[in-house]
């Protein structure tokens, strides 16, 4: 059987780097191929060459035997290679319907008029064909990211496509999404479209993934079939080693109570949230997507003013009503969306990594000691390892795992003690997690109070020395880690409230 | 996801080799690359016009240039902090004519002492910024439409206070001379630059420390890159916007002068206009609307480039009509060559 596509020796360099050297890969038709590697490997640019986005050097890509290069995502699109990119490309503002059949909408007399009513029947009709209850009627923007997630698949599946990329299609979903988008992809499958799946969450590929095939810096390691190969094999190839301390490392006993929040609420999901964080511990905070974790951490940290509740610091009650306050409580917030809430992308690591502390690096108040600066981000790239060329390099040209350390920075030098970090790995490569592990249970030891909202219940098990779980904006339980299990976790988590009706 | 740099996993270099690099780097960034084209532009045009007229390079003309650019050099230098955060201040123009008519209020109708109708005009000048900022910052009105009512608010304001005349210096003859005099001319007689540039190149160069050296620039930067990361950071995001929106409304308070002095009297009735100019040399001089990038010089060489554009074609007697087209087509090619450069980089 010919293969849907199949690379050969495909290479490609942008200026100093060379991202693709000689690099392999094979999709057959009705397959999940999951695509793995570290940040940095080469997966996103080998599906962008694959998809038209950017064009290759050399090699040679087969589509159906026959060798295409696509000059763009259209071309690609009209031959039945579509992508879903990490960040939905979706106009927010216009119906689903609309966003569907952007740039090819029917028309009528003479071409001069949309035709809403087939615009919108042809979507209808898109939609039951893959059993997607959505009313394309509706604004997109009102959607839950999985449902807009549908949509962009829908979009895909429009033209036809034989062959689909899905470039981390889970990140921004919870469990229940992501069993929807499993059935969706394994119907798909079952219709004998290739998918390409990339991601970095190891238990989804067991789920999901026929094959699988590993890039590092930009080359080909290998491909090996899921069913019969370990995980720890597949992370040996990313990483090029194997990696232990997969367990709790378990924290030293807890100090005294450096947080105590009491019946704090703050819009919808933030309920009459009461509890404590002690010095040198961990606490994990569990939950489905929506249940008012970061939300809570948001109204302690002051982004967000809460409506009642206290909060006290060190056995001090402060009122913290905006971030100015919650750092001057020694509180800091490492937000999920780095690039969002965390970074100003367009400056350098000096910039960033004093950004919260500035006060500390002024003469008179008000003219900058440059030197200091300087001496304090070089400590920083030194003590957590941080790689960059320099400590002028604008941070957006960091990898993931870097762009978190230097925001962990930026509150290791306000000198909070007490930290919430939230989705502290998302987007972040096996590797570097390991290290964002390390980094944690360092602080903690140190004396910090540290809270890590996750919604990996792995990681979760693996870091919390106790375990909060919040749904629908309360807290429905607390574990200590030794009564801590997955399947504990997710009752509390589903644990909604008893409808007072009945 | 997968960016250049991640395979340049060079830890950090020595000190010397950094310098090196960093400097490298920074020639080739994007601002930089857009002011040497802007200079360039700036040479060919001074060589095109001295060329095409003998006029032109008399030093009569000379200093008229000088003194158009240092009003709209002011100007631009102000605009800079609020476009850098990625904000618009459209009432630059006004204010600057409301900030002379106060300054014609102290020394004329009150006949109050020189300095008073300076720190006048300075002060109501930051005054009106901090309440553009208080409208963006704290009542989250957008920018545009914040300074947009501010623009004719002060544009009615100066017509009030002035009873719709213009106010003239006579009583006051060293009002005049903050523009015109020449410090230069007596230490060097054979350099009579006006004052009015000596001044656009303080205010150029303090104006450059602060946004470089000072906590007040770098949240400019910060906040224009990404404000929100700003506030989730701790720092009070409102009053350093206010800060910001004053201290460009101070430095329009210094564009008065420049420009009442310059024609010895406080016309009220101008002012609309100038905010656009001095956009176009932000603008030109490589500054991004969308906030976080930008320089002072690259601003002064914007500047330079409309004036010394607007004085040649006057010169080569092109018609005024003729004049507007090519200024604004001149305004839109420098954009689009800085588009298309950060396309390629």
């Amino acid at each position: 059987m010919t293969p849907l596509i199949s690379i050969n020796a495909l290479s490609k360099s942008f200026p100093g780097v060379r991202a693709l050297h000689e690099v392999r890969f094979e999709l057959h038709a009705g397959e999940v191929h999951a695509l793995m590697g570290e940040n940095g490997a080469g997966k996103s640019t080998l599906m962008k060459v694959l998809a038209g986005v950017i064009r290759k050097d050399s090699g040679e890509i087969l589509y159906n035997g026959a060798s295409v290069d696509f000059a763009d995502p259209r071309e690609a699109q009209a031959a039945g290679v579509g992508i879903i990119h990490q960040e939905l490309q979706l106009m927010n503002h216009l119906t689903v319907a609309q966003n569907i059949f952007i740039g090819r909408e029917p028309k009528r007399v003479f071409g001069l008029v949309l035709d809403e009513d087939k615009l919108n029947r042809d979507a209808a009709a898109l939609l039951a064909h893959l059993s997607l209850n959505i009313d394309p009627r509706t604004i997109v923007g009102g959607l839950t990211v999985a449902k807009q997630q549908m949509v962009e698949i829908a979009k895909a599946l429009s033209f036809n496509s034989r062959v689909l990329i899905m470039d981390e299609p889970t990140a921004a979903l919870n469990n229940a999404e992501i069993a929807e988008l499993f059935k969706m992809i394994r119907e798909l499958k079952a219709r004998g479209v290739g998918i390409v799946y990339i991601s970095h969450k190891m238990d989804e590929l067991k789920q999901i993934a026929d094959r699988v095939t590993v890039l590092r810096d930009g080359e080909y390691v290998g491909t090996v079939d899921v069913p019969s190969t370990s995980i720890a094999t597949i992370i040996g190839m990313m990483v090029g080693r194997t990696l232990s301390d997969e367990r709790y490392a378990g924290g030293r006993p807890a100090g005294e109570i450096a947080l105590d929040v009491r019946n704090l609420n703050c819009g919808p999901l933030v309920r009459d949230v009461s509890f404590v964080v002690r010095r040198g511990e961990i606490v994990g905070f569990a939950g489905l997507m929506g249940a008012g974790r970061t939300e809570v951490a948001r109204a302690v940290f002051g982004a967000d003013a809460p409506t009642s509740g206290e909060v006290s610091v060190h056995g001090r009650k402060r009122a913290i009503r905006t971030p100015e306050q919650g750092v001057a409580a020694g509180i800091g917030y490492l937000s999920e969306d780095r690039k969002r809430f965390g970074l100003a992308l367009g400056m350098d690591v000096e910039s960033n990594v004093v950004m919260s502390n500035l006060g500390n690096y002024l003469w008179l108040g008000f003219f900058l000691k440059k030197p200091s600066i300087h001496d304090a981000a070089l400590k920083f790239v030194k003590l957590l390892d941080i790689r960059t060329p320099s400590t002028t390099q604008e941070v957006r040209l960091l990898s993931g795992g870097n762009q978190q350390k230097i925001v962990v920075a930026k509150w290791l030098d306000r000198d909070c003690d007490i930290l919430f970090f939230d989705e502290p790995t998302r987007g972040i490569d096996v590797g570097a997690k390991s290290e964002i592990y390390k980094l944690l249970r360092a602080l903690a030891d140190e004396g910090k109070a540290i809270v890590m909202i996750s919604s990996e219940l792995p990681e979760i098990l693996r870091m919390s020395d106790r375990i909060v779980v919040m749904c629908e904006g309360r807290i429905t339980g607390e574990i200590g880690h030794a009564e801590a299990t997955q399947e504990r976790i997710m009752e509390l988590a589903t644990q909604r409230e008893i409808a007072k009706a009945a | 996801m997968e960016n250049p740099t991640a395979v340049n996993k060079g830890v950090i270099e020595s000190e010397p080799q950094a310098l090196v690099r960093a400097t490298g780097r920074r020639l080739l960034r994007p601002a930089a690359l857009q002011k040497m084209l802007a200079f360039a532009s700036l040479l060919l045009l001074l060589i095109y016009f001295s060329f095409a007229s003998p006029a032109f390079m008399q030093e009569d003309n000379m200093i008229n240039i000088l003194q158009a650019t240092a009003v709209n050099g002011v100007l631009a230098v102000a605009s800079t902090f609020v476009i850098i955060t990625a904000g618009i201040d459209l009432s630059v123009g006004t204010l600057m004519t409301f900030c002379a008519v106060m300054a014609g209020v102290f020394l004329t109708y009150w006949g109050l002492p020189l300095w008073t109708g300076v720190c006048a005009a300075i002060a109501a000048g930051a005054l009106s910024g901090s309440i553009s900022g208080t409208l963006v910052a704290k009542m989250r009105i957008p920018p545009f439409i914040a300074t947009l009512g501010m623009m004719l608010v002060l544009k009615g304001g100066a017509l009030v206070v002035s009873a719709d005349k213009p106010i003239y210096f006579n009583d006051t003859p060293n009002f005049s001379m903050i523009s015109q005099d020449s410090l230069l001319g007596y230490i060097a007689p054979s350099l009579p630059i006006p004052n009015a540039a000596l001044i656009l190149f303080i205010v150029a160069i303090v104006a450059s420390f602060v946004l470089n050296r000072t906590a007040l620039g770098r949240y400019t930067f910060a906040i224009g890159s990404n404000e929100e990361a700003v506030r989730l950071s701790g720092v009070n995001v409102d009053r350093w916007k206010i800060g910001i929106y004053s201290l460009g409304g101070g430095i329009c308070g210094i564009g008065g002068l420049l420009l009442a002095s310059r024609i010895n009297s406080a016309q009220p009735a101008l002012g609309q206009g100038y905010e656009l100019d001095a956009i176009a040399a932000v603008v030109i001089g490589g500054t991004s609307l969308s906030g976080g990038t930008g320089t002072i010089l690259g601003t002064i060489i914007g500047a330079f480039i409309m004036s010394v554009l607007t004085n040649g074609l006057r010169i080569l007697s092109v018609a005024q009509e003729w004049q507007f087209v090519v200024t604004g087509a001149i305004i839109i090619l420098a954009v689009y060559a800085d588009m298309l450069r950060r396309r390629r980089g």
